[in-house]
């Protein structure tokens, strides 16, 4: 499903913060990305759906060889990725339902297999009866459900989540796990960079921990690892 | 593209301006102030320009014929004058016509002139115009030369005096006009490059998910197209009403002006034509280039 070579990525302030990845995620895994803050976790994820380009190295992505696509291509394979930020990134003066539906509008989805879709996720992560509220009416937990459905909505095959609980208090974050481990037992890839210990160690997923802008652990039922 | 999709763009777009109220109203106001000061400066400049015609429209030369010329002689001369390309129209005066012409303007001391009907001292007279006035000085010089030409006169030195200033009004015109556009241009940019600054998220959604360049761009030249000519609209009522009232005021009860402004109906739809084409540019051009900056992730 994704496959990294030798993957370097130095940015143009010389900072240098991946020097050699090389990872295999096969379809349906559930992948934890662990590490030290400023350690190169979040350019790892970037590179996945192709927000920054590495500088060398290849990646492939779901048949494309995304160290290599032209700009024009990179919709096409966003289109099979869903995206999820500690900070939600909902549009403010859209209800709960059309930030959700933007997320089909935009790939041009025909409008009527819009509205039962978007009603089918909006279930699934239980915020259909909020359909019609704005985001700054719910809560942290409702923001991010919203924001997974978003990410759901066009059937990724992929799911990458860059700290999703970070903004969330310990028992939401849970109920947002529970989310993201139905949707990884649907056969959603997921892979989620994240600084919280509890979940990973009771989750018990394989967990790739990044040091240094290298890979210095890959344990299939991993555990956090860090006294953070 | 697909109708379907066009059509959203379309709807999205005229959403946009409601939901971004605020911004909508600084775009909209930028344009509509701006315009209407470019306005203003374009309908005084084409009324100077008219009217910097009309004064060179009155430069004629004036040949005058020696005394041995008679009609014939007249016909000959005329016929070669208009035969020079660059001579608009020759008209004769005859002696007769000549002394009562300058009664008319003696008006009521025209008695003075009494008696000079049978000895007239007036020569035979040439009015040519030029097809381009400031060409009238070299025209009058080939003239000069012609066999039974006494003496031209066009108001020599004063006509010079007189093509220099227009040409210096026409050339301060263009260059404020030029100016003040494209001070708006960029003013207008500008704001609408801050409206969607505010709206950089929404492209960043858009990305994400899987939209286009030219899907997340479409609706921003709606929006732009939209601004833009609403941002016209204001100015133009304003021009076109206050002018109607001062072409009003001006060519009927002033009538003793020795000139007139341009007739209400060719300037006014010049101008509102004018004034919807540059809003409409830089309103698209200012959004296109905003979003650009954003579609570079």
């Amino acid at each position: 499903m994704i496959e990294m070579f030798d993957v370097w990525k130095t940015y143009a302030n010389g900072t240098n913060a991946l020097k050699g990845v090389s990872v295999k995620i096969d379809k349906g895994e559930f992948v934890y990305v662990v590490g030290p803050s400023g350690a190169g976790k979040s350019t790892f994820i970037k590179l996945m759906y192709r927000e920054e380009k590495p500088t060398k190295g290849q990646i492939f992505l779901g048949g494309f060889n995304i160290s290599k696509i032209k700009e024009r291509q990179i919709p096409i394979v966003r289109r099979s990725i869903g995206v999820v930020f500690q900070d939600f990134k909902l549009l403010p003066t859209l209800t709960v339902y059309e930030n959700v539906a933007f997320a089909m509008e935009v790939i041009e989805t025909p409008t009527k297999l819009i509205k039962p879709r978007v009603m089918d996720v909006l279930g699934l992560v239980k915020l259909k009866h909020k359909a019609k509220m704005l985001p700054n009416e719910l809560s942290g937990g409702e923001q991010q459900r919203v924001a997974l459905a978003r990410a759901l909505v066009n059937n990724p095959g992929i799911i990458i989540a860059d700290e999703p609980t970070g903004n969330l208090d310990p028992d939401t974050s849970w109920e947002i796990m529970k989310l993201f481990d139905e949707i990884n037992n649907n056969g959603t890839t997921v892979v989620m960079a994240t600084h919280n210990r509890e979940i990973v160690n009771s989750m018990r997923r394989r967990v790739i921990a990044i040091e240094g802008g290298e890979i210095v652990r890959d344990e299939l039922r991993g555990e956090y690892g860090y006294e953070d | 593209m697909k109708i379907r999709t066009l059509g959203r763009h379309v709807r999205e777009g005229a959403k946009n301006l409601g939901r971004n109220g605020w911004m909508t109203f600084a775009s909209v106001s930028a344009v509509s102030i701006t315009l209407l000061i470019l306005g203003v400066f374009l309908i005084l400049a084409l009324n100077v320009n008219h009217i910097a015609q009309t004064v060179e429209k009155q430069v004629e030369i004036r040949v005058f014929l020696d005394v041995l010329a008679d009609k014939t002689i007249a016909t000959q001369v005329q016929d070669q004058i208009e035969a020079n390309p660059k001579v608009d129209t020759v008209t004769f005066i005859s002696k007769e016509e000549g002394l009562e012409q300058l009664k008319k303007r003696f008006g009521q001391n025209a008695k003075l002139l009494e008696g000079l009907e049978d000895d007239n001292p007036l020569p035979d007279t040439l009015v040519v115009k030029a097809k381009v006035p400031s060409e009238t000085a070299s025209i009058a010089k080939e003239v000069k030369g012609l066999e039974h030409v006494e003496d031209v006169s066009y108001g020599e030195g004063t006509v010079e005096k007189l093509f220099t200033a227009t040409a210096a009004i026409r050339n301060v015109g263009i260059i404020f006009i030029v100016g003040l556009a494209f001070t708006a241009m960029f003013l207008i940019a500008n704001t609408i490059r801050l409206t969607i600054m505010a709206r950089r998220r929404e492209i960043e959604i858009m990305k994400l998910v899987g939209a286009t360049n030219w899907f997340i761009r479409w609706p921003f030249f709606v929006e732009g197209l939209l601004m833009g000519s609403i941002g016209a609209l204001i100015p133009i009522v304003i021009l076109t009403g206050g002018y109607y009232y001062l072409v009003d005021k001006v060519n009927t009860s002033m009538t003793v002006v020795f000139f007139s402004l341009l007739p209400m109906n060719p300037l006014s739809y010049q101008v509102a034509l004018i004034l919807i084409s540059i809003g409409a540019f830089i309103g698209i051009w200012g959004s296109m280039i905003s979003v650009r900056r954003f579609l570079r992730v």
